[in-house]
C-alpha cells in the first residue's frame, strides 16, 4: 500500500476517533471516588496516608473541586449521572442534595458518628426524619473585635446581650475619632443580618417552609436593630466590594468589631503586624437576652444515593472522623473538628480565640432547611439593604421579604401540596 | 429529456446538502424548538429530580424576567458592550488590517502571525496575564497611565472601570480574526484606483473614504454583524475577569443566564433569557441589514 497524501490525511482526520476505543477497555476495579474541596482536598491524602484501613480494602481516589465551582459541579454530576462515590457537600447545601434524591441517607449502623457532636449542625442535616450526612468539620460566625479600643471604651470584651452591646458601641464609635465606626456589617452580605435573626429567634420560614415568616415579630426585632446600627451611624452604609482589604481596615481602627468564621484566625494571624497580634480577640455573638445565636456550617460527609449500600464508603467515612484523624485532619487544615472530644485534645478548648467558636455552637440553630434558602437570604438582603438605604420602614421592609419569599417558594408549597416535597 | 435532467439535478443536490442539512436540523433546530419549550416550562431542581414535577407555566418565565431588576441590570450591561465594544473592535481591526497590508510595512507575514496571535491563544490563559496587566497596584496599564500623571486605577474592582476594562481585553483577544477578513477584503481593492485617486489628488483621509471603505462595504457589514453577535454573547470574559462584579456591573445577558440556568438551575427561566436573546440579535441584524441595503454596501 502506498503512503499517498490522500491516505494520510484520512488517517490523520481520524485520529480524533481513537479516544472512542477506550470504551472498549476493562472497567477498573470500583474504588472510592471522593470529590473534596479546597484545602480539604489537598490535605486529604495526607490523612489517607496514616489512615489504617483493612486489607483489601478499596483504593480511594480524590479529585479536588474549587470551591467556586463545588455546587453547580454537584447539580451538574447529579444530572448527568456521574457523581462519585464519596462527596464533601457545605452543611447548607445538603437540604438541596437530599430533596432532588442526589445523597442517601445515613444508615442506622453508622449513627454512632453522630455522638459527641455538636447537636445544632448535625440538625442542619437532619431532614425529614433522617440524617443526610455526617459532619466532617465545623464552623459558625461570631465577632471579631479590637481588645484595646473596647478596652479604651470601657469594656473587657463586647457585652452579650443587644442593649449593653449597642451601647458599648456607642462608646467605643465616641472614642474611635473622625470618619471611624465601631462595627462593619456590609450591606451585601446576608450573614450578619441572618445572625440577628437567629439571635432573636426569628423562625424565618412557617407551614413547613412553605412561606416566609419574615412578617413575626422576632424577625421585624431583629430588622429593627440591624436598621438602627446603621441609622445611628454605629456601622457604615458599606457593601464589602467597597472595603479592599478588610483587615487593614480593622487594624486602622476603621471599625472595632465585625461578623466572620475561624477562617479569619489565620488571616488574622498571617496579615496583620506582630504588634497587632495581642490586640483583637472574638467573642459570641449578642443575642436580645444574653448570648445569641448563629447558623451552623462547615461541611458534611455524604454518600451519592446510586452508592447507598456501599459498606466501604461508609467504613472509609467512619475512619475520617476517628478522632486520631480528626486531629491529624485539624492539624493540616485548620478546620475546626466536628468531634467535641477532639476539642480538647487539640487544645481548641482552651485557646482563648478558638473557644468562643465552641460556645457559639453550643448556641447555633440550624437556618431553614429548603433549597430555596439561598435565593430567599439573598433577595432578603436586596431588600434590607434598601431599608438601611432609606427605602423602606422596617414593616414595609419584612412584607417585601415575605412576598419575594413566597414567590421563590410558590414550587414548594405546591409540592408540598402534592405530597413530594421533602 | 431536461425534466428529468432538472429532478435528477434536484435530487442530486439534496443529496449532497443532506448532511449539512441533517446537522442544522439535530444540533441546531431541535435544540432551539426544545429551549423554546423549556422557557415556557418551570424546569428546576425538582423537574431534575423527577420529570413528573415539571409544569408548563405558559409566558410566567418571561414576566417574571421583565420584574428582574438584575435581567435589566444584565440588559443594559451587554447593550452597552454591543454600543461601544462594536465600533471599537471594528475600528482597532479595521486599522490592524491596514496597517498589515501597507507597503511600506516590513517583515509583514511577522506582524500578521503577531497580531493574529492573541485570537488563538487561550482564552484562560490571557485573562490571567490581562488580570495582572490591569491589577491596580503592580499592573502595567496602570504604570504606563502612570507616567502621564494618572492616578491608578482600581481596574477589576470599581463598578465603573470594570467595563472598560474588560472590552480592552475583549477588544486586544478578537481584534486579530476580523483584521483577517478585512485583510482578505482589502487585498482585492484594485490598487489603480488608489493610485488614480493619488495622482488627482486625493489625501490619505479622502482615498480611504471614497475608495477603500467603499469597496470593502459588503466586509464592514459582515465584521459588524458578526461583532455585534459576539457582543450579546459575551460570556467568557467577564466569568474568568470579574464573576460578573464588581456590584454587579459585568453581569452581562449570557452570564445571567448561565447565572439562572445553571447556579440557580432554574432551566425554564434561563431559557427564556436564550429566547429573548435570540429576538435581540436578530433585531439588531436586521436592522443592520436594512442600512447596508440601503447604503448600498450589498
Amino acid at each position: 500500500m502506498d503512503l499517498t497524501r490522500r491516505r494520510v490525511t484520512g488517517a490523520l482526520a481520524a485520529l480524533p476517533l481513537l479516544p472512542a476505543l477506550g470504551a472498549c477497555a476493562p472497567r477498573g476495579d470500583a474504588g472510592l471516588t471522593v470529590w473534596a474541596m479546597g484545602n480539604e482536598a489537598a490535605s486529604l491524602p495526607d490523612v489517607l496516608k496514616d489512615m489504617k484501613r483493612p486489607a483489601g480494602a478499596p483504593r480511594v481516589t480524590i479529585q479536588p473541586l474549587p470551591w467556586t465551582a463545588a455546587h453547580e459541579k454537584l447539580l451538574t454530576g447529579f444530572a448527568g449521572g456521574s457523581l462519585p462515590v464519596i462527596g464533601q457537600v457545605g452543611n447548607s447545601w445538603i437540604a438541596e442534595m437530599a430533596a432532588i434524591g442526589a445523597i442517601a441517607p445515613v444508615p442506622a449502623a453508622v449513627h454512632g458518628l453522630l455522638d459527641d457532636q455538636f447537636a445544632a449542625v448535625v440538625d442542619t442535616n437532619r431532614i425529614a426524619g433522617q440524617v443526610w450526612g455526617i459532619p466532617w468539620y465545623v464552623d459558625t460566625r461570631l465577632q471579631y473585635y479590637r481588645r484595646d479600643l473596647f478596652a479604651r471604651a470601657g469594656y473587657a470584651a463586647p457585652p452579650s446581650d443587644w442593649a449593653e452591646w449597642k451601647r458599648a458601641l456607642r462608646k467605643v464609635k465616641a472614642t474611635a475619632g473622625n470618619g471611624n465606626y465601631a462595627a462593619l456589617l456590609p450591606v451585601n452580605e446576608y450573614e450578619q443580618l441572618t445572625t440577628l435573626a437567629l439571635s432573636a429567634g426569628a423562625r424565618l420560614l412557617r407551614d413547613d417552609g412553605g412561606r416566609g415568616a419574615f412578617s413575626d415579630p422576632e424577625f421585624k426585632a431583629a430588622l429593627a436593630f440591624y436598621k438602627s446600627l446603621f441609622d445611628e451611624g454605629l456601622a457604615p452604609i458599606v457593601s464589602s466590594a467597597q472595603i479592599s482589604n478588610v483587615w487593614n481596615e480593622f487594624a486602622r481602627g476603621y471599625f472595632s468589631l465585625f461578623l466572620s468564621g475561624p477562617w479569619t484566625i489565620g488571616d488574622l494571624g498571617t496579615r496583620l503586624a506582630p504588634a497587632m497580634q495581642d490586640k483583637w480577640g472574638t467573642a459570641p455573638n449578642p443575642g436580645p437576652a444574653g448570648i445569641g445565636s448563629a447558623a451552623p456550617g462547615g461541611s458534611s460527609l455524604v454518600v451519592f444515593a446510586d452508592h447507598r449500600g456501599n459498606r466501604a464508603a461508609w467504613d472509609l467515612i467512619a475512619r475520617l472522623l476517628t478522632p486520631d484523624a480528626q486531629l491529624h485532619f485539624n492539624a493540616l487544615t485548620g478546620d475546626l473538628p466536628a468531634r467535641r472530644s477532639v476539642w480538647a485534645r487539640a487544645g481548641l478548648a482552651t485557646d482563648p480565640v478558638v473557644a468562643p467558636f465552641a460556645t457559639q455552637l453550643d448556641h447555633a440553630t440550624a437556618l431553614p432547611k429548603v433549597p430555596e434558602w439561598e435565593r430567599i437570604v439573598t433577595e432578603m438582603q436586596i431588600v434590607a439593604e434598601r431599608m438601611v438605604r432609606g427605602q423602606y420602614g422596617v414593616d414595609e421592609a419584612a412584607r417585601e421579604i415575605d412576598v419575594r419569599a413566597d414567590r421563590l417558594l410558590e414550587k414548594r408549597r405546591w409540592m408540598l401540596d402534592k405530597g413530594r416535597a421533602l | 429529456m431536461t425534466g428529468l435532467r432538472r429532478t435528477e439535478e434536484a435530487r442530486a443536490g439534496w443529496a449532497m446538502t443532506g448532511p449539512a442539512l441533517a446537522a442544522i436540523l439535530v444540533f441546531f433546530v431541535l435544540p432551539a424548538a426544545a429551549s423554546l419549550f423549556l422557557s415556557f416550562t418551570d424546569f428546576d431542581i425538582y423537574a431534575l429530580a423527577d420529570i413528573g414535577n415539571l409544569r408548563f407555566v405558559g409566558l410566567q418565565n418571561y414576566q417574571r424576567l421583565v420584574e428582574n431588576p438584575l435581567f435589566w441590570k444584565a440588559m443594559t450591561n451587554t447593550l452597552l458592550f454591543v454600543a461601544i465594544g462594536t465600533p471599537f473592535v471594528v475600528l482597532l481591526s479595521l486599522f490592524a488590517a491596514m496597517l498589515v497590508n501597507s507597503r511600506w510595512l516590513r517583515w509583514r507575514p511577522v506582524w500578521r502571525v503577531a497580531l493574529f496571535a492573541p485570537y488563538v491563544t487561550t482564552l484562560v490563559a490571557t485573562a490571567v496575564v490581562w488580570r495582572y496587566l490591569l491589577h491596580t497596584r503592580y499592573g502595567l496599564v496602570n504604570y504606563l497611565l502612570s507616567l502621564f500623571g494618572i492616578a491608578p486605577i482600581d481596574w477589576l474592582g470599581s463598578p465603573t472601570a470594570s467595563l472598560p476594562a474588560i472590552l480592552l481585553f475583549v477588544g486586544w483577544k478578537t481584534f486579530g480574526y476580523n483584521m483577517i477578513i478585512f485583510l482578505a477584503a482589502l487585498q482585492t481593492v484594485p490598487r489603480e484606483l488608489d493610485e488614480a485617486a493619488r495622482i488627482d489628488g486625493a489625501g490619505w483621509l479622502a482615498r480611504l473614504r471614497h475608495v477603500t471603505l467603499p469597496a470593502i462595504a459588503p466586509t464592514v457589514l459582515l465584521v459588524s454583524v458578526l461583532t455585534v453577535a459576539a457582543m450579546f454573547q459575551l460570556f467568557a470574559e467577564p466569568y474568568v475577569m470579574t464573576q460578573g462584579g464588581p456590584a454587579q456591573s459585568t453581569v452581562t445577558i449570557l452570564y445571567f443566564m448561565y447565572e439562572e440556568g445553571f447556579k440557580w438551575w432554574n432551566l425554564g427561566s434561563g431559557a427564556a433569557v436564550a429566547f429573548l436573546l435570540f429576538l435581540c440579535i436578530l433585531a439588531v441584524t436586521l436592522v443592520q441589514l436594512r442600512l447596508a441595503k440601503r447604503g448600498g454596501a450589498i
